[in-house]
């Protein structure tokens, strides 16, 4: 899948490139500074957990990841290439990206097996039959073998988020962005969301999750990045930023999160 | 995979005996339900008695029957009058089928983005604004006088081809209105996740939004197609006869008004059952999924 991936760009990226990388990149809207110089590299098959209070910036970064909104300043390099560019095709950059929403954003008037078919047919010209037969594979890999023919709504949140990773990944992006995917859920429907994701970096997929699940969060990821008002406030592996916190802001936000039960 | 889905449904109690509890209850419940049908049968009883009594005991009923409701001059205007209708349900027809897809077109334009688009959208805006604004009797007249009035070669001079040709402009500036209100009903999130899929803006359109739009648009274009289909009766300012223009040629020839009330009837009946299909559309729809977008 790598290679597959790779031989897309023009020249393909130097082994070491991050699979994303973010430079000194500011977004506002209006006169709220949302994200001020946000640096950041997510090495390929590493997972990276974004933690933060609501409206630290979270869900903005995600979004200026996949082009959904503009940044202001900076620049954001997917294998190396800026997407930032105003020249580039932004659709093309979206292909390589999955994107899974907090309220899962699943198409109502289609099936399960046509929302996860819809992008790999009409974006990516893959033969019905194919992309039909490859859809029902990652179904039943997802616990969801008999929904295929089933709409949205009747399904419970937990297996349509599930759904939603499932489209989401059935383009094969090159990297998956999460945001806040297990929020909406009730407690109970949590924990099967987590262990699709706990399977899709078994298997390598580079990801960067947007979480309020701290416990997830320390135990998934690769590199942990706590957010505070827009700022990188601390990045590091899981243990150091939750066993020993530098910031006090850190040790103040973990400290809430403790007193909540939630960690 | 450690996910696992749906508890088995429970097998079906077969040993459960419904309690003199929910027994007497039933049975609360049908002696109440058959009060209100008598209820309701002795009001509808007293109110058209009363309505009867009004119209009957008012001092010009005798005139007004002969006038409204003679059987005689409703047999001699039938015949008349559906070969009239026939020219209306033509119309309806034909406009109905060119206002969907252009009004459709329309509000496709109108939401192009872009600076190329430009013009396209701006013609498309002033198209809407004009044709909704003017009164339709008036786009008629123009159209059914004024075109012929250029004496273009090639150009039809018949009033029923130039009186649909402004239905169909007035009901499509309508009908584009209540599609661009679908489109804009279905929430950015939608668009968002479609986006992110890769697909074009127009694809997203295509697949995405425009099917949700116009499920939840259906029952108010079938307004407007009921409207159109009373509408259709204008086209005889231009001489071709219609239905209501056939009952006018024999009202004014008997000085009778029979034929009016029969053919305002017949359009009724044509209009309900249309009413009930709309209804029957819009349950159907709203069984078979969720009409909103998540949010």
């Amino acid at each position: 899948m790598t290679a597959d991936v790779l031989s897309k760009g023009p020249a393909g990226p130097p082994p070491d490139e991050p699979v994303l990388r973010l430079e000194a990149v500011r977004k506002t809207y209006g006169s709220a500074v949302v994200l001020r110089d946000v640096e950041l590299e997510v090495p390929a098959h590493s997972v990276t957990a974004l933690i933060g209070a609501s409206g630290s910036g979270k869900s903005t970064l995600l979004r200026c990841a996949n082009l959904l909104e503009e940044v202001d300043d900076g620049a954001i390099f997917l294998d190396g290439e800026e997407i930032t560019d105003p020249r580039i095709d932004q659709d093309a950059v979206r292909r390589r990206i999955g994107v899974v929403f907090q309220a899962y954003n699943l198409f109502p008037h289609m099936t399960v097996l046509d929302n996860i078919t819809l992008a790999p047919r009409r974006v990516h010209k893959v033969p019905r039959d194919r992309a039909e037969a490859d859809a029902r594979e990652l179904l039943d890999r997802l616990g969801l073998a008999g929904r295929a023919g089933e709409y949205p709504d009747r399904l419970s949140g937990g297996q349509q988020q599930r759904v939603a990773i499932a489209r989401a990944v059935a383009t094969r992006p090159r990297l998956l962005l999460l945001d806040e995917v297990t929020a909406a859920l009730d407690p109970e429907l949590v924990g099967e969301v987590l262990a699709v994701i706990r399977d899709l970096k078994d298997e390598g997929m580079t990801m960067v999750i947007a979480t309020h699940e701290m416990a997830f969060a320390r135990d998934v990821a690769d590199q942990v990045c706590f957010l505070d008002a827009g700022v990188v406030l601390e990045r590091g592996v899981p243990d150091e930023v939750f066993g020993a916190p530098a910031e006090p802001r850190t040790r103040a936000f973990l400290r809430r999160l403790t007193e909540a039960g939630r960690l | 995979m450690t996910v696992r889905d749906e508890a088995v449904p429970d097998a079906p109690d077969s040993r459960y005996e419904p309690s003199a509890r929910r027994l007497a209850r039933e049975r609360y419940k049908r002696e109440r339900t058959r009060r209100a049908f008598a209820v309701a049968a002795v009001s509808s009883l007293v109110t058209a008695a009363v309505l009867v009594a009004l119209i009957v005991e008012s001092p010009g009923w005798q005139r007004t029957r002969e006038t409204f409701f003679d059987a005689h001059y409703a047999r001699v205007a039938l015949p008349k009058v559906l070969d009239g209708l026939w020219l209306n349900l033509r119309l309806l027809a034909v406009c109905g089928a060119v206002v969907l897809v252009a009004g459709l077109l329309i509000a496709v334009l109108r939401t192009l983005r872009g600076p190329v688009f430009f013009p396209v959208r701006a013609l498309a805006t002033a198209y809407v604004d004009f044709f909704r604004g003017m009164p339709l009797i008036i786009c008629i007249l123009v159209c059914v006088f004024g075109i012929p009035a250029l004496r273009l070669s090639g150009v039809t001079h018949d009033p029923v081809v130039l009186g649909g040709f402004a239905l169909c402009l007035t009901y499509t500036a309508y009908v584009a209105e209540v599609f661009r209100a679908g489109i804009e009903s279905v929430h950015p999130s939608q668009r968002a996740a479609a986006r992110s899929l890769g697909l074009s803006s127009a694809q997203t359109m295509g697949y995405v939004v425009l099917p949700q739009a116009v499920r939840r648009v259906v029952p108010p274009l079938l307004n407007d197609l009921v409207s159109l289909q009373k509408d259709t009766g204008l086209v005889s300012i231009g001489g071709a006869v219609d239905a209501v223009y056939a009952a006018q040629i024999v009202a004014s020839r008997d000085f009778n008004y029979t034929p009016y009330v029969l053919a305002g009837l017949i359009f009724v009946a044509i209009t309900i059952p249309m009413t009930r299909f709309t209804d029957w559309v819009a349950a159907r729809m709203n069984g078979r999924q969720a009409q909103g977008g998540t949010t």
